[in-house]
């Protein structure tokens, strides 16, 4: 497992992809690899998109992905897409935006499903930048799933968020709502050749008027307009990638990058932490059957969840330590 | 032991554009539970050979319904094992004449579904023959 780490580090597509499937299926022994890679990483610039379905996210990635790549700039993407809750399988579509750059070896793009994952992003996500990152890439896209209001996890693992708006979704106080509108370090208002697209800037304008900026940076708005329009579009996103250029400058300049860092870090160890100690003890109490005479003492009113969950630290981690 | 999710890619080379029946797979895959990767039409056999490494996936589905099965679907297998990656399992489907399926398969395109298949069938067919790479 530590070789495939060690592969991906020289740029071996097949030994990342692999490694990085490895993550998402969770096969036992991955941290080793992870643990390898880990002191190598945090080279790249992350590059967080996040959006309503069908804004624009892929669309805008791809022709990102033109402009990076004319700057000489090496790119990885994470793009996710929805697990089904039914069947558990998914339509990983995201790709099919960005097939101009399929044979460029400076690109690596990556599907992901949620597997679960309410956040808008996978489980994966994290340790899928460290891969990439790992790999030498020099700026990491992580498209997240179309989001509503509340999924906002990429916070925790870009330097860059770029919220994309489109004209139609809703009056000026869905712009003050809390939650996704919040997380823009560049909002995009994509689509800006439609109706509304005006008032959607006035709005999302007045949002910002509202707010005060500690670090500084007061989030920009970033117009393109369709993407069928192959030559204006390409210079919006042109100047989309002056303001994240803009941006990642400001946190280092300012010492800001840090905080991103440590909300990282903060989200990492949290993960680390549960699939060490949490997971290996209910995967015993499902095998021992423990879980399911507890679940039923629940239902029968014989205790409750506080009791029991207290009951299974005293046997499982006390007596460890 | 963690379980293996089954992903697979399910592509369209060459120029023809006629999708439906390659998105009908793509949602029946996604019923059937795999991690189904979409990719389109127009695709050249290099693209879909390094989309398929790139997205570690156990099986390529290609469909071709404009008669060019002949050289397209041998050169997707040719380019994966160029790249190493001839434990990538390969199978197709669209219009295939009869006579053209032995060849195909000579080239090492597992399984050719034709006109009339169910989905079913095809799902079984990788569900049995597929186990995701270890």
């Amino acid at each position: 497992m530590e070789e495939l780490g060690k592969k991906a580090m020289t740029g071996d597509v097949r030994a990342a992809s692999r490694l990085i499937r490895n993550i998402e299926d969770d096969i036992p022994g991955t941290t080793k690899a992870i643990k390898h890679i880990f002191p190598y990483t945090g080279k790249a610039h992350v590059i967080g998109i996040t959006g309503a379905p069908g804004a624009g996210k892929s669309t805008i990635t791809d022709q990102l992905i033109c402009t990076m790549r004319k700057k000489q700039k090496t790119v990885g993407v994470l793009a996710v897409d929805p697990t089904s809750p039914f069947t558990g399988g998914a339509l990983l579509g995201d790709r099919i935006r960005m097939l101009r750059h399929a044979e460029d070896p400076g690109v690596f793009v990556r599907s992901m499903a949620t597997r679960g994952s309410m956040g808008g992003l996978s489980k994966a996500v994290g340790d899928g930048i460290h891969v990439l990152d790992a790999m030498g890439k020099d700026v990491i896209v992580v498209e997240t799933v179309g989001v509503g209001q509340q999924e906002v996890d990429i916070i925790n693992h870009a330097h860059t968020v770029i919220v994309v708006l489109v004209p139609g979704m809703g009056d000026e106080v869905q712009a003050i709502k809390a939650g996704l509108m919040e997380i823009a370090d560049i909002f995009v208002i994509n689509k800006a050749d439609r109706e509304g697209a005006k008032k959607l800037y006035r709005e999302t304008l007045s949002m910002l008027e509202m707010g005060n900026f500690p670090d500084g940076w007061r989030p920009p708005i970033v117009m393109i307009e369709s993407s069928l329009e192959p030559h204006s579009f390409a210079e919006s996103v042109d100047k989309l990638f002056e303001k994240i250029e803009e941006h990642y400058k400001h946190l280092i300049d300012n010492n800001l990058i840090g905080e991103r860092i440590t909300r990282k870090a903060i989200t990492e160890m949290n993960d680390a932490l549960r699939g060490a100690i949490m997971e290996p003890i209910l995967k015993k109490l499902v095998s021992t059957g423990e879980l399911d005479n507890m679940i039923k003492k629940l239902v029968n009113k014989e205790s409750d969840p506080h009791t029991l969950a207290e009951e299974v630290a005293e046997k499982y981690i006390k007596e460890q330590g | 032991m963690a379980d293996r999710k089954l992903r697979i890619l399910v592509a369209k080379p060459g120029l023809d554009g006629h999708d439906r029946g390659a998105k009908v797979l793509a949602r029946a895959f996604r019923d059937a539970g795999f991690e189904t990767i979409y990719t389109g039409c127009h695709q050249t056999p290099e693209q879909i050979a390094g989309t398929a490494i790139q997205e570690d996936v156990d099986v390529v589905g290609l469909s071709c319904l404009s008669g060019a099965h002949n050289y397209l679907y041998p050169e997707v297998v040719r380019l994966l094992k160029e790249k190493g990656a001839d434990d990538i399992t390969v199978i197709g489907g669209g219009i295939i004449p009869d006579q053209d399926i032995p060849k195909l398969q000579a080239a090492g395109i597992k399984a050719i579904f034709t006109p009339g298949a169910t989905l079913d069938s095809i799902i079984d067919w990788i569900n049995q023959n597929i186990t995701p790479r270890e």
